[in-house]
């Protein structure tokens, strides 16, 4: 257990003093978190927004004031023609405008309906999308209020509209799934192998194999490093989301922790496994990148929903063990489901640990057997 | 003079599916003595150093190390020997301390005996001032003695060295040559493979391979008398040449 003992400790020697590893272990996973939640969640916060109002009267300035108290949108130029509108939104300030038609106020009040127009900027399509919705759920909000029109109801505009956002808020965050996900796989899988095939390449590892030291002992002192540290970053990730972008975790976290340790000896087998195949650093990089980093981003789900892939990509889908987990991050963590919502993802998880550990220990029975005859 | 055997080999034979790579060797190693294994590339060198340090199976014959049984306790041997192979085998991103440390601690050595071990040593090799540098700062020479200083740091009963000297320069190799003398002396028993020639005159002993056997085994003198050579370089090229093969 002592001489154990004293190879792990070597093993984080090597991960501390190489601020290479260091900034993969928890740069990237930082600036990942950051530069998603930032892009994806500023965007909304105090758009401009300007009106064309061809009616000015008692509503159109309401639902205006409405708009621009809601703290998702800024009040931008009081346009006055409709020629205005393109050199608004060329302007890039102007995210969205708003037109009243004429006489807004007496057709709503006299017809009970009114139209107004919505016309964003295509060419952010995120933005767009984001805009039209915000500016739909508030006017909705305003005539469910303007029919139910009794005492206190202004008072109540606030809170209502939080929680009618809170859905969609949430939606936004659908990337710290992928982010934890991708990343567990790209330092697991990825320094693992780079780490073993790193001992072979300097010949550090005949002596390790000569020495009193298991063959299992060996392999696992390098991996319990990177055991811990993944999951230390399992832990920034949440804590990152959490406090910077408020981003809550609905289910149970014990659950959530333990999937993600077993995600985790998922990814760290794999990455065993490369490293019996690959016989150089940069056979391993390359097929940990490809094969995996590729595959995981574009086909798990992380990025574009599997029910949509042509059939042919599904399939792919189905053997990539990150989509399961990207399942159960997304049950547990945003809908807050227990586990009798995500027994099957896990079973296949833990189906494709044994796979790999199994392969990974025939490969390298089957290494130590013939390597004599080389060299 | 009375020899204490510390490697016998008996009848052994090593398979690859079809190939044979170590074909009935048999051959004695005694406590103290410095053995030279030579033989061409894939004449079967390191297949037999693999089976010897416990690292693979013979397919038959039996192999004793150190007091045991190759086939049947090859992690008693592990604990008997030292080993230092052609590649370099420390790690350069650790200081010359932590390299010797991780080593002790693996050979299951108590902590206060390496401590001890490493002053020693270093003031051995005039290396105090380097106790704290990465061996990355270290020149190729130094780093080679240092490392033939740790596979032999838990005082093993056999050292193996595959290749050691390498890449590196004549004076150097003089020096390292010194430093397995050394050792030769406290009775620990050098089993070294070599490409360099003269380095087999150093040697106590000298065996040949060729073609998965063993063709020559002998003192250097002796070698080159019955070869009626001036070297043993010159012993190794009339074995290792077919049609010239002058077997005695």
């Amino acid at each position: 257990m002592k001489r154990f003992l004293g190879f792990v400790k070597k093993e984080f020697l090597h991960i501390f003093r190489d601020y290479r590893t260091l900034i993969i272990l928890f740069g990237i996973p930082a600036v990942q978190i950051l530069l998603f939640g930032f892009v994806v969640s500023m965007d909304l916060k105090n758009a401009q927004i300007a009106f064309l109002d061809l009616s000015k009267d008692e509503m159109t300035q309401k639902i205006s004031d409405k708009i621009c108290s809601s703290g998702f949108f800024r009040r931008g130029d009081n346009l006055l023609s409709f020629k205005d509108i393109d050199k608004a939104l060329r302007g890039n300030e102007t995210k969205a405008v708003i037109i009243f038609e004429k006489n807004f106020g007496q057709k709503l009040i006299g017809e009970g309906k009114a139209s107004l127009s919505v016309i964003t900027d295509g060419s952010e399509p995120n933005m767009a999308t984001l805009a039209t919705n915000y500016v739909t759920a508030i006017i909705n909000d305003f005539s469910r209020e303007l029919t139910g029109l009794s005492a206190g109801g202004t008072l109540l505009v606030q809170p209502e509209v939080r929680m009618f956002y809170n859905p969609s808020l949430q939606g936004q965050f659908m990337f710290v799934p992928g982010v934890i996900t991708l990343i567990m796989i790209l330092i697991c899988a990825l320094m693992t192998s780079i780490t073993i095939t790193r001992e072979k390449e300097f010949g550090t590892m005949e002596v390790l194999l000569v020495s009193p030291l298991k063959p299992v002992q060996i392999i696992l002192g390098k991996v319990l490093p990177y055991f811990i540290l993944s999951f230390l970053d399992v832990i920034m990730i949440l804590l990152l989301s959490w406090f910077v972008f408020g981003l809550p975790i609905k289910g149970n976290l014990i659950l959530l922790l333990a999937e993600s340790m077993l995600y985790i000896l998922m990814s760290l087998s794999l990455g065993i496994l490369i490293s019996t195949v690959a016989k150089t650093m940069q056979q391993a990089i390359f097929i940990s990148l490809v094969g995996m980093m590729l595959p995981t981003i574009l086909l798990s789900g992380f990025i574009f929903p599997i029910e949509n892939m042509a059939k042919i990509y599904g399939w792919v889908s189905a053997v990539l063990p990150p989509r399961y987990f990207i399942v159960i991050l997304k049950n547990v963590m945003i809908k807050g489901t227990g586990f009798l919502y995500v027994w099957k993802e896990t079973l296949i998880l833990m189906i494709f640990t044994a796979i790999f550990i199994g392969l990974s220990i025939r490969n390298f029975k089957i290494r130590l057997q013939s390597e004599g005859g080389r060299r | 003079m009375t020899y204490t055997t510390v490697i016998t080999v008996r009848n052994l034979v090593k398979k690859f599916g079809s190939f044979v790579a170590n074909d009935n060797l048999n051959f004695e190693v005694y406590q103290g003595e410095i053995f030279g294994f030579l033989g061409a590339n894939g004449a079967g060198k390191t297949t037999a150093i693999r089976i010897l340090s416990g690292l693979s199976e013979p397919t038959s014959g039996e192999v004793m190390v150190a007091g045991y049984n190759a086939k049947r306790q090859p992690e008693q041997i592990k604990k008997n020997i030292g080993y230092m192979c052609q590649k370099f085998s420390l790690y350069e991103d650790l200081t010359v301390k932590e390299n010797i440390m991780l080593y002790g601690g693996i050979y299951g050595m108590k902590k206060a005996l390496i401590r001890e071990r490493t002053d020693a040593l270093l003031e051995k090799l005039n290396f105090r001032e380097y106790r704290d540098r990465l061996i990355s700062d270290l020149p190729l020479g130094l780093r080679q003695k240092l490392a033939f200083s740790v596979a032999v740091l838990h005082e093993p009963k056999i050292v193996f060295l595959d290749e050691p000297t390498g890449g590196v320069d004549p004076v150097t190799r003089r020096q390292f040559w010194e430093l397995i003398y050394e050792t030769a002396d406290r009775g620990i028993t050098v089993f070294v493979t070599t490409h360099y020639m003269d380095e087999a005159e150093y040697c106590d002993r000298v065996s040949i391979m060729n073609e998965g056997k063993v063709v020559a085994l002998d003192t250097p003198a002796e070698l080159k008398r019955q070869y009626q050579a001036e070297s043993v370089e010159e012993v190794f090229i009339r074995i290792a040449r077919p049609g010239k093969n002058e077997m005695s």
